[in-house]
């Protein structure tokens, strides 16, 4: 069995409770770092450990919280990000629906780290029930003497609140998130400055994501160094996955960094296979924003070694062979699945959820899903497919924040691997309405490797 | 430390003071090589940064740190660090990253320049001119929305708005109460006061000067004529509100519209009150000063200031003469 | 827009008001603003939607403009700006989702309840609609029920037939 760091305990009873939690070794991180270390040695910690953010983006945490400026008399604040709403990922409703304790016990080591003394946990709307968890959990641990004044007779203040959003997927967006907890619409800022300098009511802020603040527990508890053993080169540590789509058993699993694609999909210690004895097409690795990779990218490199389930050998190959950790939402596409759907299907998505600030991504991504839907229901061009390129071209890296990249990068990628399939819809506009391209070629073993110019 | 910082945009360099953005720096130089700019606006704070028409590449990023800025940046937005270079009409990907800019400004906007007010002195139609494609490629029914009026002097077009969020921030910035703003979010967002009620304050015709299309019109102007066969005069009066410093737009004795007045990038000087730009359309109440400055290039400058004559340069020189014989004969018909 | 006449005038119970009082106590002084979000929660649950009344009267209590109140209620998704049934069904239509059924449901729900996405049933009980990734992809189909956003996973026909049962029969 891998080592499990966040879900070791996530099968026992009432693990949810505080009692619970402590009997099973909780809050031992928030005895040790404030007993026992300086917030620089917690900082130094997290450094070592080579943690990288697990919202999305992998920069490392450390080195994130080095960056925060520390002027005299001004606050600083520590946000988690737990605006979870990146199709494909659900790691963090599931990390707090069952073990809430984990993500507070995180709060607060990750406060003091900073020198934060009011922090949020910004949770999505929609997670009300994970909202009135956290809230239960708060209460208890504050009970307990772990929040409020002079935590476990430190002398360390931290006041920590839940935030709901209110239906909004860019608030997931650090600067956006931040807005949006100021009560505004949540538009991204324009950078700099970044919130390390000016973040929450224009004071120094950290942003982390749920999984990130969790894992300095673990770090905290062990070491960092204990903690850069697990994993493989700079992937680190332990990282939640979230499976979906067409497998045997979707669900959260924690595996360790380095882990064969190969293995996580079809071993029945992990996700089992295909659903129905199907055969794989196509997977989307990190979430609904990173490329999409046939089957046989997905499970190798071009040059036919494994591929792993690591920040850098999912990114092997770039863009032309590659694709990305992203927030580790695996979703898995069956032979019966339709690709030129899937993109439509994304694209409405980030057409749905551009905040409208700027023009490319305001413009681009309504008139990539208007053309999608029309090559998805027989009314498409040839010409269309490479209007989309384009399309995807102008609005990638020319927006205010990476939505405008998420929305362009599932589309130009669906097209650079799956061209045959969009063209089939223009070329049986009638038949694609009922049938699907099916499995095609994009399972066959890779015959050569493809090229890497893009 | 010198307490200027040296740039250079498309190789040609300046000092500036620090914290100057790359579009300020730029506009210290002046010329062709200034980017343009549809949403940001010198006097009011936070503006810019949404529309992207202003983009540049940063080709060095400092003599500290030479390494190029690894996307193309926001010039009204960016800060200017010493020893950077940038590249803005000098770079191919800029010119096409702008094109595909405007390209997206337009897919949406109902391009009836023929029946609108701003015609002439339209950012979005410069910029069209320069950048734009000759044709669409977008195939699908435009956004719409209905025309209303915000007060009884200013119309909201919304159909040609681009989000700028200039008017949004003259509301803030420059008036005691906001009462309209931005609503829904992406391709659904619109400028509204939501519910039904009226722009009123002494400075809200001001949104109309910010706007660089013709979302916000000048009722009181609407359909008297095109800008370009006004003239206009700058004056003032002795205003107890504002400073009083206007333009009039005059077709033969009449003051068909007041306006602040603008420098050559669009921007209003000083801004100006209501009573100012609604009230006062008689000669008698300003004092008047001279023509307006207008930039060679406008539409505006090309028919009043001076009979159509050919250019010096075209009369002495025979083979110009030849080769611009078409128009040199519409010439000779005024 | 909206006509002014249309607006009807409302109550805040006194539980409400705490309970917004309360909240506003989490931001430091001054930046009360911060509260807004919640507090349109709160306000939805008790009225069922945001009049815009209803937002005049948040305006107030947190000392802003309403404009500011109707820009951040017409940005997010989860506001209604028009009343709604009493059970609004909001079902998952993101991709891992749908490879597992979501758009069929949604035929199915609007079969079952007998009115289109967004339109409210004439007992006033239900309406439904399709709503962009819940962040349960891997119990798809998914739907939420506000206003404690009540989640019911792996959805089938029979499974949202009996949930529409059962909330009638509440």
């Amino acid at each position: 069995m891998a080592r499990k760091l966040l879900l070791e305990h996530i099968n026992v009873p009432d693990i949810h409770t505080f009692d619970v939690y402590r009997q099973k070794g909780g809050y031992r991180a928030v005895e040790k770092a404030l007993k026992t270390l300086t917030p620089d040695e917690v900082v130094e910690e997290v450094k070592k450990s080579g943690l990288r953010g697990r919202g999305g983006a992998g920069f490392p945490t450390g080195m994130k919280w080095s960056f925060l400026a520390k002027p005299e008399g001004v606050a600083r604040y520590l946000v988690c990000n737990a605006d979870e709403s990146e199709p494909g990922t659900f790691k963090d409703r599931y990390l707090m629906t069952h073990i809430p304790h984990a993500l507070i016990e995180g709060m607060i080591v990750s406060s003091f780290a900073l020198g934060a003394h009011t922090s949020y946990i910004y949770v999505r709307g929609e997670m009300m029930p994970q909202i009135r968890i956290l809230e239960k959990a708060i209460a208890e641990a504050k009970n307990a003497g772990f929040l409020g004044k002079n935590i476990l007779g430190t002398g360390y203040d931290l006041e920590l609140y839940v935030q709901p959003g209110g239906g909004a997927y860019i608030c997931g967006e650090e600067t956006a998130l931040l807005e949006s907890l100021e009560g505004k619409r949540g538009n991204p800022r324009i950078k700099p400055p970044f919130p390390a300098i000016a973040g929450l009511y224009g004071c120094p802020t950290v942003v982390n994501n749920v999984e990130s603040i969790a894992a300095t527990v673990p770090i905290i508890n062990d070491g960092g160094d204990e903690y850069a053993k697990i994993g493989i080169g700079r992937s680190t540590g332990t990282k939640l996955i979230s499976a979906s789509g067409n497998l045997v058993r979707p669900g959260v699993y924690e595996i360790e960094l380095g882990l064969p694609v190969e293995e996580f999909i079809y071993s029945d210690e992990w996700c089992g296979g295909i659903a129905n004895g199907k055969r794989l097409k196509a997977t989307v690795a990190g979430g609904s924003s990173v490329p999409v990779l046939p089957a046989n990218l997905t499970l190798k490199l071009a040059n036919g070694d494994p591929r792993l389930m690591s920040y850098e050998s999912l990114s092997e190959g770039g863009f032309a062979t590659g694709t990305m950790m992203g927030s580790g939402g695996f979703i898995a596409f069956d032979e019966d699945q339709c690709i030129v759907r899937n993109t439509w299907n994304f694209s409405r998505f980030y057409h749905h959820e551009s905040c409208g600030q700027c023009s490319p991504c305001r413009e681009g991504t309504g008139w990539m899903e208007k053309v999608l839907h029309r090559l998805e229901y027989g009314h498409g061009k040839m010409s269309d497919i490479d209007l989309l390129v384009d399309v995807s071209k102008k609005i990638e890296g020319n927006t205010i924040c990476p939505l405008g990249d998420a929305a362009a990068w599932p589309v130009a990628s669906a097209i650079r691997h799956f061209r045959d399939e969009f063209e089939w819809h223009v070329k049986e506009p009638v038949k694609s309405l009922n049938t699907n391209y099916g499995l095609a070629n994009y399972a066959e073993p890779i015959a050569k490797a493809v090229s890497t110019e893009n | 430390m010198s307490d200027k910082v040296k740039v250079t945009i498309d190789g040609i360099t300046v000092e500036v003071a620090p914290g100057t953005t790359i579009l300020n720096a730029a506009r210290q130089i002046g010329g062709d090589i200034v980017p343009p700019a549809m949403c940001y606006y010198s006097k009011l704070e936070g503006s810019g940064g949404k529309c992207r028409t202003c983009i540049v590449k940063v080709s060095k990023g400092s003599e500290k740190d030479p390494r190029p800025m690894p996307k193309l940046v926001a010039s009204c937005r960016t800060t200017v660090m010493d020893g950077m270079e940038v590249q803005n009409i000098t770079s191919p990907e800029v010119i096409e990253a702008r094109s595909g800019v405007v390209e997206m400004l337009l897919i949406n906007h109902p391009l009836d320049c023929p029946v609108c007010d701003q015609a002439g002195e339209c950012d979005l139609q410069n910029l069209g001119y320069e950048h734009g494609l000759q044709k669409t490629r977008y195939e699908f029914e435009r956004r719409t929305f209905e025309r209303i009026d915000i007060g009884d002097k200013i119309q909201l077009h919304m159909n040609r708005c681009i989000l700028c969020y200039r008017c949004v921030f003259t509301a803030d910035q420059i008036t005691n109460k906001r009462v309209h703003g931005i609503l829904n979010r992406g391709d659904h967002s619109e400028i509204s006061t939501y519910i039904q009620t009226a722009v009123d304050n002494d400075f809200s015709g001001n949104v109309i000067d910010v706007c660089p299309v013709g979302a916000l019109t000048d009722k009181t102007f609407r359909f008297k004529n095109r800008v370009w066969f006004t003239k206009p005069i700058d004056a003032h009066r002795d205003c107890p509100t504002c400073s009083g410093k206007v333009t009039l737009w005059y077709k033969g004795e009449d003051v068909l519209r007041v306006t602040a007045r603008k420098d050559i990038y669009g921007e209003v000087e000083e801004f100006i009150c209501n009573t100012c730009r609604f009230d006062k359309k008689k000669t008698a109440d300003w004092t008047i000063e001279h023509p307006t400055q207008i930039s060679d290039t406008s539409v505006i400058a090309s028919n009043h200031y001076d009979t159509l004559k050919p250019l010096p340069v075209i009369q002495d020189n025979a083979r110009l003469q030849e080769a611009n014989r078409v128009e040199l004969e519409k010439t000779t018909k005024f | 827009m909206l006509k002014v006449e249309e607006q009807q005038p409302v109550q805040f119970s006194a539980a409400l008001i705490e309970k917004a009082e309360e909240i506003v106590k989490r931001y430091p002084e001054g930046k009360q603003k911060s509260a807004l979000l919640p507090i349109l929660h709160e306000v939805q649950a008790e009225l069922g939607w945001l009049s815009p009344n209803a937002m005049d009267k948040i305006a107030e209590f947190l000392s802003i403009e309403p404009i500011e109140v109707y820009e951040v209620a017409s940005f997010y998704s989860m506001y209604f700006l028009k009343p709604q049934g009493k059970y609004v069904l909001e079902v998952c239509r993101t991709g891992p989702c749908c490879l597992v059924g979501a758009e069929k449901l949604m035929d199915h729900l609007e079969k079952s309840l007998g009115v289109k996405e967004n339109e409210v049933t004439s007992d006033g009980l239900f309406s439904w609609r399709g709503v962009e990734c819940l962040a349960a992809c891997g119990y798809g189909p998914v739907l939420q029920i506000g206003p404690e956003y009540t989640f019911y996973e792996n959805l089938n026909e029979q499974k949202v037939d009996d949930l529409i049962q059962d909330l009638r029969k509440k």
